[in-house]
């Protein structure tokens, strides 16, 4: 190689904020290039992804929405991931935690009882648990690669959900559509401002943030998960379990993506239907390494992504823009960031000049 | 031809798909590179491949430029996780959702299009056999092409001196440099040795197996090739077998309609998914037999200035 990376003493802090903002620009001028190549306006699709998103209170109101799932799955996630634990199936936590919260509603078509909510809530968070514990047992007593295992039961979890969809709780009026009847306003959290979507579910999260920002940053718990991630070996010998770390790091990323599955069919969607997830589950990795698996940074990437997300329905109207362009701008902020991180823990030094180091030295 | 024979003949076609796919993830992962974007240079290669014979009509070239797109996506993860030294499994998933937006792009214009599958090859007098002929001798040539392939990366992994060298690089890259190998151009090649094979299977699955295109028709397969390796523990011919075995478990969906039990057909969808786990339970539960197979410091970054 005519390069190479020389490892830094120490990370450099100035470039771990400067890292998720170098992504940005460069996910920016890659994608700017492909939508030349496509021969789109560059001026009405940056328009459309970033001011429209902002022009009115109802798409502003419509960010938010976005927002609240997204960071509370994001920051579930970025406790695993720092610990070396990859759950990449809050997808199908998600599906089961609304799943389990739809039987309600389902069941109790016309109850208006004030409880129906927090039961809701807890079966949702039950839900997302019970289907991330599978994924923790069978780790920890047969060591099977969560990756897989979590991928997997995601599938696993959509053809239930398409199963229960199709067949018994299909509402019978629905015209053979695959979804539930609509739920009652009992099972409905109530939106925050009138005519708007956006509704009190949204405090979960922001509540959330600040119970991870004090288990990760202010708990033992949280630096022993970090320690499991950073030195597996001195976990091990300071008696850190490292079945613990799996369960917890598990536990608590289904019992966030249950709640934000649980949000979505007492929310904005108000049915159990097949896309409840939007895809919250994926863009929700992107969003925790984007924010540097840190809980404020996690706040920030949240509402970027959040805006990314309402900006490409914008510009799927106004620039007629595929709405795979937004996977394709995940992707690759996700990509840029990983290859910019590089120059947290190392510097870039020519071949060359390495070479002469280390003959010098070695004199 | 007999409803048996037309299930093991499809059986071979399913499983041709998943052998491709494991082969290419088997080399890379023994020079020690854990590339979990297979599904998605699958899906960008099935998109490809689809596109290219939906224009030419020719599926040779649509299998060609397949390969090069896979091979493409797989220089990228090689790209962040070699030279940029990022993490193994996020640069893999990261490739892997850059890879099935631009899936999506490609085939845009071609949703549910269908083409025309390859002929069949009829090999002269073993094709007459009864039932033997119409299972295992009158099949595409893909589905040879790939069991050749078994063969042969079977054999260059075990007997060969590139073989040595690939694996050296998955267990101790640092031995491996002070024998003068170039860990990061052998792992290099291994990735995009990966990112062809995940080519080809892309290909296969969108031209020969179901010849049409449909976003998100991977739908799965190419991390059930990512855990046939795990199953395989790193060996070829375990590979193979349970290449088959997932061929005919895709295929037992149509068996199970076909013979009219009343099963909801979602539950045969998840099945794969549901043994995919608990096969991958079972094989996991033998921790030292793992440890045995499993290429030392895969998904190790090495960035070659630390004593390990």
């Amino acid at each position: 190689m005519l390069f190479q990376f020389e490892k830094r003493s120490a990370p450099s802090k100035p470039l771990i904020f400067a890292t998720p903002f170098i992504s940005i620009a460069v996910t920016v001028l890659l994608s700017s290039t492909m939508l030349l190549i496509q021969g789109k306006s560059l001026q009405t699709t940056f328009y459309a992804f970033f001011v429209e998103p902002f022009e009115s209170t109802y798409a502003i109101s419509e960010i938010f929405l976005k927002f609240g799932p997204l960071l509370l799955i994001a920051q579930a996630l970025a406790i695993g991931f720092r610990a070396k634990i990859w759950n990449i199936g809050a997808e199908g936590q998600m599906i089961m935690g609304a799943i389990l919260a739809s039987s309600i509603p389902v069941y109790f078509t016309d109850s208006e009882s004030i409880l129906i909510l927090p039961a809701m809530i807890i079966l949702g968070a039950l839900g997302g648990m019970a289907w991330a514990a599978i994924a923790a047992f069978l780790k920890v007593r047969f060591n099977a690669n969560e990756i897989l295992v979590t991928l997997m039961l995601s599938s696993v979890a959509l053809q239930i959900l398409y199963y229960l969809l199709l067949g018994p709780w299909k509402d019978p009026m629905g015209f053979n559509f695959p979804q539930t009847t609509m739920f009652q306003d009992a099972a409905l959290f109530p939106p925050i401002i009138f005519g708007f979507r956006l509704n009190y579910s949204l405090i979960i999260p922001l509540l959330f943030t600040v119970f991870v920002w004090i288990y990760m940053e202010r708990h033992f718990g949280g630096f022993q998960l970090v320690v499991g991630g950073l030195a597996p070996n001195a976990a091990t010998y300071a008696g850190y379990s490292s079945s613990g770390a799996v369960w917890k790091s598990l536990l608590i990323a289904g019992f966030a993506a249950g709640i934000a599955g649980m949000s979505e069919v007492a929310g904005p969607i108000g049915q159990l239907q097949r896309s409840v997830t939007s895809g919250y589950g994926y863009s929700a990795i992107i969003v925790a390494y984007l924010g540097g698996l840190h809980p404020v940074g996690i706040f920030f990437a949240a509402f970027f992504l959040s805006v990314i997300h309402i900006g490409g329905d914008y510009a799927l109207v106004t620039a007629e823009l595929p709405i795979s362009s937004v996977h394709i701008f995940q992707g690759l902020l996700l990509v840029t960031y990983l290859a910019s991180y590089t120059f947290v823990n190392y510097r870039f030094r020519p071949r060359k000049a390495l070479r002469e180091r280390i003959e010098s030295s070695a004199i | 031809m007999t409803p048996l024979e037309f299930f093991l003949a499809g059986t071979m076609s399913a499983a041709t798909v998943f052998l491709l796919a494991a082969l290419g993830e088997l080399v890379a992962e023994k020079s020690g590179m854990l590339n979990l974007g297979v599904e998605g240079m699958m899906a960008i290669s099935a998109a490809v491949g689809f596109v290219v014979t939906y224009q030419t009509g020719s599926h040779t070239m649509g299998f060609a430029i397949a390969a090069v797109a896979g091979i493409c996506v797989s220089l990228i993860f090689a790209l962040v996780s070699i030279t940029f030294l990022a993490n193994q499994v996020a640069t893999g998933l990261a490739v892997g959702i850059l890879s099935l937006g631009v899936s999506a792009l490609i085939g845009k214009k071609y949703e549910s299009l269908t083409i025309n599958a390859p002929d069949t090859v009829f090999i002269p007098v073993l094709s007459e056999i009864p039932f033997i002929g119409p299972v295992f001798f009158q099949q595409n040539i893909v589905v040879y092409g790939a069991i050749l392939m078994a063969v042969l990366i079977g054999f260059c992994l075990n007997k060969t001196r590139l073989g040595l060298a690939i694996r050296a690089c998955g267990e101790n890259p640092k031995a491996a440099e002070a024998l003068s190998y170039s860990v990061w151009k052998i792992r290099y090649g291994a990735v995009a040795f990966g990112g062809m094979m995940a080519g080809f299977a892309g290909a296969y699955a969108s031209t020969v197996y179901t010849p049409l295109w449909a976003d998100g028709m991977i739908a799965g397969r190419g991390w059930i090739a990512v855990a046939l390796v795990v199953f395989g523990t790193w060996k070829t011919s375990r590979i193979f077998l349970g290449a088959y075995l997932f061929g005919m478990v895709t295929l037992g969906e149509l068996v199970v309609q076909s013979l009219g039990f009343a099963v909801p057909s979602q539950f045969l969808t998840a099945m794969p998914f549901v043994i995919t786990i608990v096969v991958l339970a079972i094989i996991s539960a033998d921790m030292s037999r793992l440890r045995l197979h499993a290429p030392y410091s895969l998904g190790e970054t090495y960035d070659g200035s630390e004593p390990r």
